[in-house]
């Protein structure tokens, strides 16, 4: 799965994609900023609520390619140009972590 | 009452380059001052205090009992007394009492500030008890601003040579994250990373260095009062202290323990101090060390480079 598959997901709406090709291999849920450093897998989609510029800087450095920020929050200016100089995708939906890590995962397996 | 100048000094808050912003926060008045102060008593003559300032090659004298200071002869009273002839009289009939002091732990922004806003030439510096501990001068600003410039130029200087080489030798680099400033967090950490990508070490090593430097830089950003990160590069090593300024750990056995945390709820609402970044440091580290005291807490952690991968 790639970044572009995300994207095809109807309750995700994409907010920033630097490269549609950028694989997709795992997912982690997660708000816990150290956390997440500590046990989300290099190339996974994170599903969080952590709608701030501090959450691209974690996902840049353990190598997570794709947020989708959870629960109807919303992404800032700051956040999206952060995101934009790290090539990190950025989705937001309406859907809690579970429902979004739900679809996530049926994209995964097929 | 005072007038503007017609020239501000042009160091202000919002558009000056940040290593000198760090430094005039960094710096404090007590870094800068000259403490071995030569003072005068109340019963000192004007005349005396003039032969003082000519011996000793100064503009200004603090007038104290013991170390509390009570009054200021500058050269301006003694010139007033000359030309109205009391040279004779004691300091206390004709020194400045209202006097603006600085205190030592201040950051020498207020110094430079005064200075501007001020006709003075120098200003008395008390420390937390109101004792009189030094005098600081726009000069002794201006000579440490200077070293300190060109030590922070050099490393800068020296950054930008080193990361174009892909081969790590020994190579330090030193990072100022200040309290609070979640606007820059994590860059250091990604210069970091950057810099082991460039010398092409493991992915899962990267990620274990990434990891400790990121949480230590945070560490320093939501609990300290400011603080630095060096990261020092060897060949098969890289060591990353965090070095700050207080105020220290209460407990380090407990700050080790996973989940124990002192951060505010602010804090806890952006997604950090949930009491695991000092475990998880320990946990990608080789080799882990922890000091704290009320003057500070240093950490350092190392990550072998040139380890097997797991």
């Amino acid at each position: 799965m790639n970044v572009e598959d995300l994207a095809g997901i109807e309750e995700f709406t994409t907010v920033f994609i630097a490269d549609g090709k950028t694989p997709v291999v795992d997912g982690y849920c997660g708000d816990l900023l150290s956390d997440v450093m500590a046990n989300a897998p290099a190339q996974s989609v994170l599903m969080t609520i952590q709608a701030h510029k501090n959450t691209i800087a974690v996902a840049s450095l353990v190598g997570i390619t794709a947020l989708v920020i959870c629960n109807g929050r919303s992404v800032g200016p700051d956040m999206l140009s952060a995101a934009q100089e790290e090539e990190i995708a950025i989705f937001t939906t309406a859907l809690t972590h579970f429902e979004a890590a739900k679809l996530v995962s049926a994209r995964l397996e097929s | 009452m005072y007038t503007h100048h017609m020239h501000e000094i042009p160091i202000n808050t919002v558009t000056s380059a940040n290593v000198v912003l760090e430094l005039i926060y960094r710096l404090k008045i007590k870094d800068v001052m000259s403490t071995n102060v030569i003072t005068a008593t109340k019963e000192t003559t004007l005349r005396e205090i003039q032969q003082i300032m000519r011996r000793e090659k100064i503009t200004g004298l603090p007038i104290v009992m013991g170390k509390r200071l009570i009054g200021l002869v500058s050269m301006d009273d003694i010139i007033q007394a000359l030309d109205k002839g009391y040279i004779e009289d004691k300091a206390s009939d004709h020194m400045s009492r209202n006097l603006i002091i600085l205190e030592d732990d201040m950051p020498i922004s207020f110094a430079i500030n005064y200075f501007d806003r001020y006709r003075y030439h120098r200003f008395p510096v008390l420390n937390k008890h109101k004792e009189l501990v030094g005098m600081i001068t726009n000069r002794d600003i201006t000579a440490t601003l200077l070293i300190e410039i060109n030590r922070v130029v050099e490393e800068l200087e020296k950054r930008n040579r080193k990361v174009e080489g892909t081969i790590l030798s020994h190579e330090m680099l030193t990072y100022y994250i200040m309290k609070n400033d979640f606007e820059n967090a994590g860059h250091a950490s990604t210069e970091i990373k950057k810099r082991l990508k460039s010398a092409q070490v493991a992915p899962q090593t990267i990620r274990r260095a990434a990891i400790a430097s990121y949480e230590l830089e945070m560490n320093l950003v939501v609990h300290s009062e400011g603080g630095q990160l060096t990261a020092e590069y060897d060949a098969d090593s890289l060591t990353i202290t965090a070095r700050d300024t207080g105020p220290g750990i209460e407990n380090v056995d407990e700050a080790l323990e996973a989940g124990y945390s002192t951060a505010s709820e602010w804090i806890r609402s952006l997604g950090f101090g949930a009491g695991m970044g000092l475990p998880n440091v320990q946990s990608v580290a080789d080799a882990f060390e922890i000091t704290s005291s009320k003057e500070g807490t240093v950490v350092t952690a190392t990550i072998n480079l040139r380890a097997k991968e797991e």
